[in-house]
C-alpha cells in the first residue's frame, strides 16, 4: 500500500475518525502544521480556495466551531456562509435531507455540518454532491477537534505513539471522546477513559480504552489529560448527584494531577466548566495547559481539512 | 494502663472461623487481646479483672443490618438512646439505621448529626445508611462519594423500594464507583400499592387488600438483571417467598454480586398470624404462607440467605391501633432477634454457629463492617448468652419506646447476660 499523499487522498468526506488511516491522519496534520506556520505570518490569507464556497451548517449551536471554520475557510480564499437551521427551516418543517436537497442546488463546495443527532451528517452526506465535513454529530464523532488535539500533542511532546492520554469525565455523551478514542488507537497511542460508572458507556473498552473510576488511577503516569465538559443537565442526580461531588472526585486539579507526569499537559476542547471539571488553576497554568493553543491549531486543521477535500475538484474541474 | 477483662470459663463460639471451644478471652481496653482454650489455664495474673462465665456461651456480638431509629422526627417513637438499650439489651453491638427519618438522611450534615448523638450516647455502634434517592423520592441519586467519605456504609431508599429501573440501573452503576452496595426493599410499587397483606385466601375471607407475592418475584428478577447490566453490587433486603430464594439461589450460582437477608417475623410468622385483624402482625413485606415460611428457612440453611436482621420498626399506639388498613406496618425486632434466631438452632434447622452468623460476620463482610468477629485486635464488641434459658417475650420490659411486637407473650429461648462494646459492658441480665 502506498501512503497517501495530499493528491490521492482517498476520501470525499470527513465524517468521522473511524476509519482513517494513520497514513491519512498524519498526512493531515502534516498539511496543518505548514498552515499553522501561514497563520503566524502577517499576510496570513491564501487563495486556493479562491471562488469556492464553503457552507457552514449548524443545526446546534456553537461559537467556538463555527467561527474556526469560518476563519478557515477565509484564510484559503473562499466564500464562507454560515447558516443556523435550527431557528429557520426545521421550524418550518422542512426535513433534514430537503434542506440537504436545496443546499446542493446551490453548488457549495464544501459543507460544514453541525446536528445534534449522530448520524445525521453521514445522512446528509448521502445527498449532496459536494464534500461534507463533520462539525460534531450527536454522540458520535467530532473529527477535526480530534486532529486539532493530536496536532496539539505532536507539536508539544514530539510524538503520539506510545503516550498515555487519560480522556476524563462525560465519555457517554461525548463525540470529542469517541473521535479521539479512534484517533489515538491509530497513531498508537495508549488510551484511558476516567468518569464515574454512570458516564463511561459499559463497552467502551472495545473502542479500545481502559476504563478507570478513579482520578488517582485514571492520570497515573499520564502524558496527556484531556478534560471533556460536563453539561449541567447531567449534574442533577440523572448521571452525576451534584457538581460539588464531581469536582470533588472528578474535576482537575493540582493534586488530582500530581498521579500524571511531571509534565503532562492538560486540554480541554473548551468551552470550560470552571469548577466542575477543571479548577481554575490548572485551567490557567501556562506550563502545563494547552487549552489556548488547540484554538489556534482548530483553525489550521481545519484549513489542512477543506484543502485536502476539495484537492480533487479543484484539480479536476 | 488501659482496663484488661478476663471472660473466663467460657464457650468461645466464633462463626467466622467455626470456633466453638472452651476456653478464655482477655479484653484489654477496647480491643481483643487474646482468646483460646489454653489461655490463661494456669489462672489469670493479678491485676486483670476477671468475670467467670460459668459455661456460657461468649460470642461476637450481634450486628443487626436493618434498625429503623426514629430521631430525628419522631422522637416519641423510638430515639438513638432508646434505641441503643434495646439494642444493648438484645445482644446487639452494631445497628446499621435506614435513612427513614424526617428529614430523609440523604446529605452528609444527617450522617454527622447520627454519629454525634450515637457518640453521645455512648452504648452500641451505630451505623448508618443514606438514601440512595434525594429524599428517597426514587428520582436523582445522591452524593454517594461525598456520604460514602462521611461514613455512609451503603445506599437504600429503606423502606420504600427504588421503582425506576433507570434510576435502579444509576444508582447501581454509580455506586460501583466508589465500590458501595445498594440496597433494595424488594417490591414492585405499583403492584403493591393499596396492598395490606398477602394476597391470598385469607385476605380474601377478611376483605383485605392483597399484596402479591409477585410484586417480590419480579423486583428482584429485574434488579438481578440490573446488577448483570452494571456489574453493581446489591443487596435484597427481607427476601419473604420461595421463587425469590429460588432466583437468588440461581443468581448467586452464576457468579452475580448479590447477597440477601430476611428477618425473624418471616421465618416465626405466617400471614395466618393477622388472625383477627393483628396489625402487630402488619409488615412490609406482608407475612407469607407456611410454603413460604419452609423455602425462607430452607434459604437460611442453605446460605442463600445470608443474614437476618430484625428489620426493627418502632410504631407507637397511634400508628398501629387503627383499622387494619390505616395501621402501619412494621415490627419492633431488636430485644427478640437473639431468641428468635436460635428457634432455628432448637428446631434444628441451623447449627448454633451458622445461627449466629447470620447475625454476626455474614452480615458484617456484606457491609465491610470492622464488626461480627472474634479476633485478636479487633473490638472487644462481645455477648455472652445462655442459649436454652427458656423465658416469655414481656414487651413492657422492652427498652425500645415503641411495644409493636407480634411475639408478645411467646415462648422463647435464649437470651443475652452481657453485653460488651468496645470492652465495656454495656448491658447485663438481672441475676
Amino acid at each position: 500500500m502506498t501512503a497517501p499523499t495530499a493528491q490521492n487522498f482517498p476520501h470525499r468526506h470527513l465524517l468521522g475518525i473511524e476509519g482513517l488511516t494513520a497514513g491519512e491522519i498524519s498526512l493531515v496534520l502534516d498539511l496543518a502544521d505548514s498552515y499553522v506556520e501561514q497563520n503566524r505570518q502577517p499576510e496570513r490569507k491564501g487563495t486556493i480556495l479562491h471562488g469556492r464556497t464553503v457552507m457552514n451548517l449548524f443545526f446546534e449551536n456553537s461559537t467556538r466551531t463555527r467561527t474556526s471554520f469560518e476563519l478557515a475557510g477565509k484564510r484559503l480564499g473562499a466564500d464562507v456562509i454560515n447558516m443556523s437551521v435550527d431557528a429557520s427551516s426545521v421550524k418550518k418543517g422542512e426535513t433534514l435531507i430537503d434542506t440537504a436537497m436545496t443546499l446542493n442546488a446551490m453548488h457549495v463546495d464544501a459543507l460544514v455540518v453541525r446536528h445534534s443527532e449522530s448520524g445525521a451528517v453521514k445522512l446528509l452526506s448521502d445527498k449532496v454532491n459536494c464534500s461534507v465535513i463533520n462539525a460534531g454529530d450527536g454522540h458520535h464523532e467530532h473529527p477535526t477537534q480530534a486532529l486539532l488535539d493530536a496536532l496539539a500533542i505532536r507539536r508539544r511532546l514530539g510524538r503520539l505513539e506510545g503516550l498515555v492520554v487519560a480522556i476524563c469525565g462525560d465519555i457517554l455523551h461525548s463525540r470529542v471522546a469517541r473521535s479521539n478514542i479512534h484517533l489515538l488507537n491509530a497513531m498508537g497511542a495508549r488510551v484511558r477513559v476516567v468518569g464515574p460508572p454512570t458516564l463511561v458507556p459499559s463497552t467502551i473498552e472495545r473502542l479500545g480504552a481502559e476504563v478507570h473510576h478513579t482520578m488517582k488511577t485514571g492520570l497515573k503516569d499520564a502524558d496527556v489529560v484531556m478534560m471533556l465538559r460536563l453539561q449541567n443537565e447531567r449534574m442533577s442526580g440523572q448521571y452525576v448527584p451534584s457538581t460539588r461531588e464531581y469536582f470533588y472526585f472528578y474535576g482537575l486539579d493540582y493534586e488530582k494531577l500530581a498521579a500524571a507526569k511531571d509534565d503532562a499537559v492538560i486540554m480541554h476542547p473548551g468551552p470550560m466548566n470552571r469548577g466542575v471539571e477543571i479548577d481554575s488553576e490548572v485551567a490557567d497554568d501556562l506550563k502545563r495547559s494547552m487549552i489556548l493553543d488547540q484554538v489556534e491549531l482548530g483553525v489550521a486543521v481545519r484549513m489542512a481539512v477543506l484543502d485536502l477535500l476539495t484537492r480533487d475538484r479543484r484539480e479536476k474541474p | 494502663m488501659s482496663t484488661r477483662v478476663a471472660y473466663t470459663n467460657a464457650r468461645l463460639l466464633d462463626p467466622a472461623t467455626g470456633l466453638d471451644v472452651k476456653g478464655a478471652l482477655l479484653t484489654e481496653g477496647t480491643k481483643i487481646a487474646d482468646f483460646g482454650p489454653a489461655l490463661f489455664n494456669d489462672g489469670v495474673p493479678e491485676g486483670i479483672e476477671v468475670v467467670d462465665l460459668g459455661g456460657q456461651c461468649l460470642a461476637p456480638g450481634l450486628v443487626d443490618m436493618r434498625v429503623m431509629v426514629a430521631e430525628p422526627g419522631n422522637e416519641q417513637m423510638e430515639t438513638i438512646k432508646s434505641v441503643s438499650r434495646a439494642a444493648a439489651a438484645g445482644g446487639v453491638t452494631s445497628i446499621v439505621c435506614l435513612p427513614n427519618t424526617t428529614p430523609v438522611r440523604d446529605d452528609v450534615s444527617g450522617l454527622e448529626f447520627l454519629a454525634r448523638r450515637a457518640r453521645e450516647v455512648r452504648l452500641v455502634k451505630v451505623f448508618a445508611y443514606a438514601a440512595a434517592t434525594r429524599g428517597t423520592n426514587g428520582e436523582e441519586i445522591t452524593e454517594m462519594g461525598l456520604l460514602s467519605r462521611a461514613g455512609a456504609v451503603a445506599f437504600t431508599d429503606g423502606t420504600k423500594a427504588i421503582e425506576s429501573a433507570k434510576v435502579m440501573r444509576r444508582a447501581l452503576s454509580y455506586a460501583k464507583g466508589f465500590d458501595k452496595l445498594i440496597i433494595q426493599h424488594p417490591e414492585e410499587p405499583s403492584l403493591a400499592s393499596g396492598g395490606m397483606m398477602n394476597a391470598g385466601e385469607i385476605a380474601t375471607r377478611l376483605g383485605l387488600t392483597g399484596i402479591p407475592r409477585e410484586a417480590e418475584i419480579i423486583m428482584i428478577e429485574r434488579d438481578l438483571r440490573l446488577v448483570e447490566l452494571t456489574g453493581g453490587r446489591l443487596h435484597f433486603a427481607h427476601v419473604t417467598t420461595g421463587e425469590s430464594v429460588e432466583i437468588i439461589r440461581r443468581a448467586k450460582a452464576r457468579g452475580l454480586k448479590v447477597t440477601c437477608d430476611t428477618a425473624p417475623h418471616y421465618v416465626a410468622l405466617t400471614e395466618t398470624d393477622v388472625g383477627e385483624y393483628r396489625t402487630f402482625a402488619k409488615v412490609s413485606p406482608p407475612l407469607r404462607d407456611e410454603m413460604d415460611r419452609r423455602a425462607v428457612v430452607e434459604g437460611l440453611a442453605d446460605g442463600t440467605i445470608d443474614a437476618i436482621a430484625s428489620d426493627h420498626t418502632p410504631r407507637d399506639q397511634d400508628r398501629k391501633r387503627l383499622p387494619f388498613s390505616q395501621a402501619d406496618s412494621g415490627v419492633v425486632g431488636l430485644e427478640t432477634l437473639l431468641p428468635l434466631t436460635l428457634e432455628l438452632v432448637h428446631k434444628r434447622k441451623l447449627t448454633l454457629l451458622q445461627a449466629l452468623a447470620c447475625v454476626t460476620c455474614k452480615p458484617a463482610a456484606i457491609l465491610d463492617l470492622p464488626a461480627g468477629r472474634l479476633a485478636t485486635g479487633a473490638a472487644a464488641d462481645l455477648l455472652v448468652f445462655d442459649p436454652e434459658v427458656p423465658w416469655t417475650v414481656d414487651v413492657d420490659a422492652f427498652k425500645s419506646k415503641s411495644k409493636n411486637s407480634p411475639f408478645e407473650d411467646r415462648p422463647v429461648q435464649g437470651r443475652a447476660l452481657r453485653t460488651v462494646v468496645d470492652g465495656r459492658a454495656v448491658w447485663q441480665a438481672e441475676g
